[in-house]
């Protein structure tokens, strides 16, 4: 082609480009991790390897609580949305009620809205209520916003999927009940996995709305990390990141390998959502 | 038709499966959005909650210079955000998707890698690099650029590069879903009829892409004005948005239907800027997200 020596040459020039953005997507995170290990308090000067930190991090009992309180939190509000989520939109493919469109743009709500106001939000009807701030107020409001997540995945899934197996088992005598957990439900599974996942991840990052919603004595890890980095350094934190980000890798790594199983196992699975987060 | 004969209890089923969702939806989403509103437009009490007498002093306040100024800075940083976001993620997209698929794959899991991992752990990251006494102007002093430490953290800028960064994956990843939906073949089309490589981008490959830019702008400039802990930690509580606004009105002045206020406009603007994206795009979803 008439282009390809320029074409060469462009190439060249945005895999630098690219290579350049990735690398100040990373330089926080390399920092995070590199300054966990290093033997001092003032972190400028690189004063030798140490595992101090993991260690005290270890024995501060009131982060432990915090990442105990995040991970009950988001595996409560995960599972109640997984289902609601779900099952929700099953039915609203199937259905053809009036105020089907509506029902759907109020539930996108939480996802679409910024954050603080969901939090103002709830605050403001929660004490309304008279609710006790703490755990039960946050399984409440994260529970709230992971819904759309699962919801938006599942949905996508469900457009792509053949409406006549569910109703050649109808015409062969299934029951309702019987087509959902026999058809419906494996076929969609991947993408329950996958919004499921992304909810899971949403709400242990949460700081936002859990900020406004937390009682004195409920902590959550991200609240308990802004309020120590607001104070200063605290090497710690540090290492507590730095396990945070392997875990987040592992994570990823897992329904990375989930899906590519799946994606070798059936032809196509879904062509986005999945990947796309 | 037979599958008509079936509708009634299809729909039956349907609607009980939907019914959790609708109740949810209604009390937690509905509900609470329906009670700021009114909220909003009622007269705070002498300590804190509110009184049953209906005024629209909470929307005057709005007025007072201070407030418009919080609300100018942070559309100018909203502003910013998106403009910066969109000169370094749209060629990112771009370039990404016209990568062969299977270096596009990596790639892509290292952009979705930093959005998987919790925000406060990449601000801190920066928090280490700003700082006075941190890498950055330890690098800068090493090299001999500068021979006293700047001040960065806490500063404009510091929390412009945190916003950049935060948001930027929200940029490339519609780009580059629109890029690589694109039908090249229109673009080779438009050189064979003699457009030059910038005509046809222009002409052609923007106009595809556009759908993925707007995305992208939505889902950068709506969170840039509420993102109050980035400005906290980032520019020391001395740049205001409009988060930050709010999020002192209800914790600390203890002003509530000034905050519920400031939530309904801020709502409507998020709501108008959604609208608009449906309205240019003709589409329902966010081009790349769901």
């Amino acid at each position: 082609m008439a282009m390809a020596g320029s074409g060469k040459h462009r190439l060249h020039l945005s895999s630098l480009f690219l290579a350049l953005v990735i690398l100040f997507m990373y330089l926080p995170v390399v920092m995070v991790v590199i300054y966990s290990f290093n033997n001092s308090k003032s972190d400028v000067v690189w004063a030798g390897f140490t595992l101090d930190w993991y260690a005290k991090l270890l024995h501060n009992t009131s982060l432990m609580d915090a990442l105990l309180n995040s991970l009950i939190l988001a595996v409560c509000s995960c599972a109640v949305s997984a289902v609601i989520g779900t099952v929700g939109a099953v039915g609203i493919v199937r259905c053809d009620l009036r105020t089907k469109g509506l029902l759907e743009n109020a539930s996108m709500l939480p996802i679409m809205i910024p954050e603080i106001i969901l939090g103002m939000v709830f605050l403001a009807f929660f004490s309304l209520l008279g609710l006790p701030f703490g755990m039960v107020t946050l399984i409440l409001a994260h529970t709230t916003f992971c819904i759309p997540y699962i919801f938006i995945v599942v949905k996508g899934r469900l457009s792509g999927i053949d409406r006549s197996i569910g109703e050649a088992a109808r015409d062969l005598g299934a029951s309702e009940a019987r087509m959902f957990f026999d058809i419906t439900l494996p076929l969609i599974m991947p993408a329950v996995a996958s919004g499921t996942l992304l909810a899971f991840a949403m709400s242990l990052d949460d700081v936002v709305i859990s900020f406004f919603v937390t009682g004195a004595q409920t902590n959550t890890l991200p609240i308990k990390i802004y309020s120590q980095i607001k104070l200063g350094v605290s090497p710690e934190i540090n290492a507590l990141c730095t396990l945070m980000l392997g875990g987040t890798f592992l994570l990823i790594l897992v329904s990375r390998r989930i899906g590519a199983v799946k994606r070798t196992g059936k032809r196509r699975s879904a062509p986005r959502g999945e990947g796309d987060l | 038709m037979k599958l008509s004969q079936k509708r009634p209890r299809r729909d039956h089923t349907a609607f009980f499966m939907v019914l959790p969702l609708y109740v949810f939806t209604l009390i937690f989403v509905f509900f609470p959005l329906l009670y700021i509103l009114g909220m909003s437009f009622l007269k705070k009490d002498v300590l804190w909650g509110v009184t049953n007498e209906l005024t629209l002093d909470n929307y005057r306040m709005l007025f007072d210079p201070v407030y418009l100024k919080t609300f100018f800075d942070s559309l100018k940083l909203a502003f910013a955000t998106t403009a910066i976001t969109t000169l370094v993620g749209y060629p990112f997209g771009y370039f990404m998707g016209k990568l062969p698929p299977k270096r596009r794959g990596g790639l892509m899991l290292l952009v979705v890698v930093p959005f998987w991992t919790n925000a406060l752990v990449r601000i801190y990251g920066w928090m280490i690099i700003l700082r006075t006494k941190g890498v950055l102007n330890g690098l800068l002093l090493g090299l001999g650029v500068i021979d006293r430490p700047v001040k960065i953290l806490y500063t404009y800028g510091a929390v412009l590069i945190g916003m950049v960064y935060s948001l930027l994956p929200f940029m490339i990843l519609p780009v580059y879903s629109s890029v690589e939906k694109m039908d090249w073949s229109l673009v080779e089309a438009s050189r064979d009829l003699g457009a030059n490589a910038a005509e046809a981008f222009f002409t052609v490959t923007l106009k595809l892409t556009l759908p993925g830019v707007l995305s992208g702008f939505v889902l950068v400039f709506v969170p840039s004005i509420g993102l109050f802990f980035l400005s906290d930690l980032l520019g020391g509580g001395k740049i205001m948005l409009v988060g930050n606004l709010i999020k002192n009105q209800l914790l600390e002045a203890r002003n509530w239907p000034f905050g519920a206020a400031l939530s309904v406009v801020m709502m409507a603007m998020t709501l108008l800027i959604i609208g608009l994206y449906r309205k240019v795009t003709h589409s329902k979803d966010l081009e790349g997200f769901f």
